[in-house]
């Protein structure tokens, strides 16, 4: 069953700035896409549209077969689950573990599912020393986890992630790396979006480039990736291997690469064996 | 010339048991571009706020040990006095600018100065010019990009005409080509003025090629301390909180299958003519 369907969806904002124009594409069940374009492109717009935030002012979006035209928010929050960008928009609570309750008791779970939920999810996102302490406290790269905990917490069938590795180190954007691949594996369907490049060509996920509220390229992440003009188009700065390649492509390289293992077979095979 | 000297500073926030800088020696000269990076809670913005004064006068604590800015003490010099020496900008430009236009929102702080009024415009005009933004002038803040935001939060503390600013993860919230338009204004900036850039990013791979120097700072101590392309030669940097750019991973994985490999690159034009170099030697 598809997850999400977009049918000639556009958006205009009551300020009359046109946000989406005429925006169709389908996600599988189970699927992963990241949305990636330059700010203000469009890209949180389509996500906002997801969990009925916003309702398409032309065209329809079906989630889960469902047309949201006529669904709440509530409603929808039961199918997906959407983590901001600035993740201090989502916490009121006073602390870091009620905020993560706070949905799960609103959804009716027992105070026992809710406390093993609640710990699970702090535990995995190493916040469980910061249980007691306010969210606004954390720092924000806390933050950002704190906001996935309490999406994570609640399990919807759909996860829509908007920047998920702002402000996050190295180790964190690991993890958050095995996260989604770990949801996906357990079959939640996840819609991101995202211009972190290195992060996206480690997920490998479908990709579609949006550029001022259109579709521009739809595909899989190795042809998206490495195509340097479209990137360019929409304002990306293609990922560091796929601009050293490019360089070298005279010297008879091969140009789909985002996997430095690839590159150092490449690289060294051409400068060991050329001209022999 | 010294414009920041660290000595022994240590710092425990109010309520908590173990301290977030322990024991951190630094000298920083003038003109330096510093890439100050390390795991998130390891304490970089910590050392951020002991240098511009946010800690002690803002943030409750327990101080030892000394920071001199411009030979001033961060202890005793007012926050206000301190702010003409190093400025911030933040990883939110939206939670620095508050104003109905660009002019206003840099203009701010110079009025809080009292300075007289030809001096304001006279520094607003220059600060606006320096980072492009005249023909914003009269825009509302709010209604910028996030990359012209920061350029906004930039030029108003241009405008204070420090000789540090210190950037905390500036680029987080702006999409790639406008965080490397903001690093290279910033390095522009640095060269022509001889200003001292403490830059905190995750973004390694970015802000590696401008930098002069490195700095990781992990579990409160400085753990490394010199140039970028060393510490991916010698350190584990993931093992630190660090990202390593792909080049650098690259090239140190040529380093081991390649004779005469000369080493770690953090910038793509070093790295095209090593490998260029090597394969015309194959050639002859």
């Amino acid at each position: 069953m598809q997850a999400v369907e977009f049918d000639k969806v556009s958006y205009t904002y009551p300020s009359g700035v046109i946000a989406l124009k005429d925006v169709s594409f389908t996600v599988e069940k189970g699927e992963v896409v990241v949305l990636m374009g330059e700010n203000g492109s469009g890209k949180t717009t389509i996500l906002k549209h997801l969990n009925g935030l916003l309702k398409p002012t032309q065209g329809r979006l079906y989630v889960e077969g469902v047309d949201t035209s006529n669904c709440t928010v509530a409603q929808l929050s039961t199918k997906v689950g959407l983590v901001f960008q600035n993740a201090e928009n989502m916490f009121f609570e006073s602390t870091v573990w009620d905020e993560v309750a706070f949905a799960l008791r609103n959804f009716g779970f027992s105070e026992d599912v809710v406390r093993r939920r609640v710990e699970w999810a702090l535990k995995f996102f190493d916040l469980d020393g910061y249980a007691s302490q306010s969210p606004f406290t954390l720092s924000g790269g806390e933050k950002k986890r704190l906001a996935f905990a309490i999406v994570l917490a609640w399990s919807p069938p759909i996860i829509a992630l908007d920047e998920p590795t702002i402000g996050q180190d190295s180790l964190q954007k690991e993890k958050m790396l095995h996260m989604v691949r770990l949801l996906n594996a357990q079959g939640h369907t996840i819609l991101m979006a995202s211009h972190d490049v290195e992060f996206v060509a480690d997920l490998r996920p479908r990709i579609i480039l949006i550029s001022s509220g259109r579709i521009v390229a739809d595909g899989q992440c190795e042809d998206v990736l490495t195509d340097l003009e479209v990137l360019r188009r929409c304002s990306l700065v293609p990922p560091q291997l796929v601009l050293v390649m490019d360089r070298l492509r005279d010297l008879g390289l091969p140009k789909n690469i985002l996997e430095v293992s690839e590159a150092v077979k490449a690289i060294s095979e051409m400068i060991s064996h050329e001209h022999i | 010339m010294k414009i920041i000297e660290i000595r022994d500073l240590s710092f425990t926030y109010l309520g908590q048991s173990r301290p977030s800088l322990k024991n951190v020696n630094l000298e920083i000269g003038d003109g330096e571009f510093i890439l100050v990076s390390g795991p998130s809670g390891g304490g970089k913005s910590t050392l951020c706020r002991c240098i511009n004064g946010l800690i002690p006068h803002f943030y409750e604590g327990e101080l030892r040990g000394e920071v001199l800015v411009n030979g001033l003490s961060t202890r005793t010099t007012p926050t206000y006095i301190l702010s003409q020496h190093v400025g911030m900008v933040f990883q939110n430009p939206q939670n620095q600018l508050f104003s109905l236009s660009v002019e206003n929102d840099v203009a701010f702080a110079l009025e809080n100065l009292g300075l007289p009024r030809d001096e304001i415009r006279a520094r607003v005009d220059e600060a606006l010019e320096i980072m492009n933004l005249k023909d914003l002038a009269d825009r509302s803040p709010l209604e910028l990009s996030g990359g012209q935001q920061q350029k906004v939060a930039l030029a108003s503390i241009l405008a204070l005409r420090p000789r540090v600013i210190m950037l905390d993860e500036p680029t987080s919230f702006l999409d790639p080509a406008s965080a490397l338009h903001l690093i290279n204004v910033v390095d522009e900036i640095r060269r022509k003025f001889g200003l001292t850039i403490l830059m905190v990013e995750h973004r390694v791979d970015m802000i590696a090629p401008s930098a002069t120097r490195m700095i990781v700072v992990y579990e409160g101590e400085i753990t490394y301390d010199g140039p970028p392309r060393e510490f991916f030669e010698k350190y584990d940097a993931h093992l630190y909180g660090v990202s390593t750019p792909r080049l650098a991973r690259l090239s140190g994985e040529l380093a081991k299958r390649i004779d005469g490999w000369p080493g770690i690159f953090l910038d793509i034009d070093g790295f095209e003519r090593a490998v260029r170099g090597l394969a015309s030697r194959r050639v002859r």
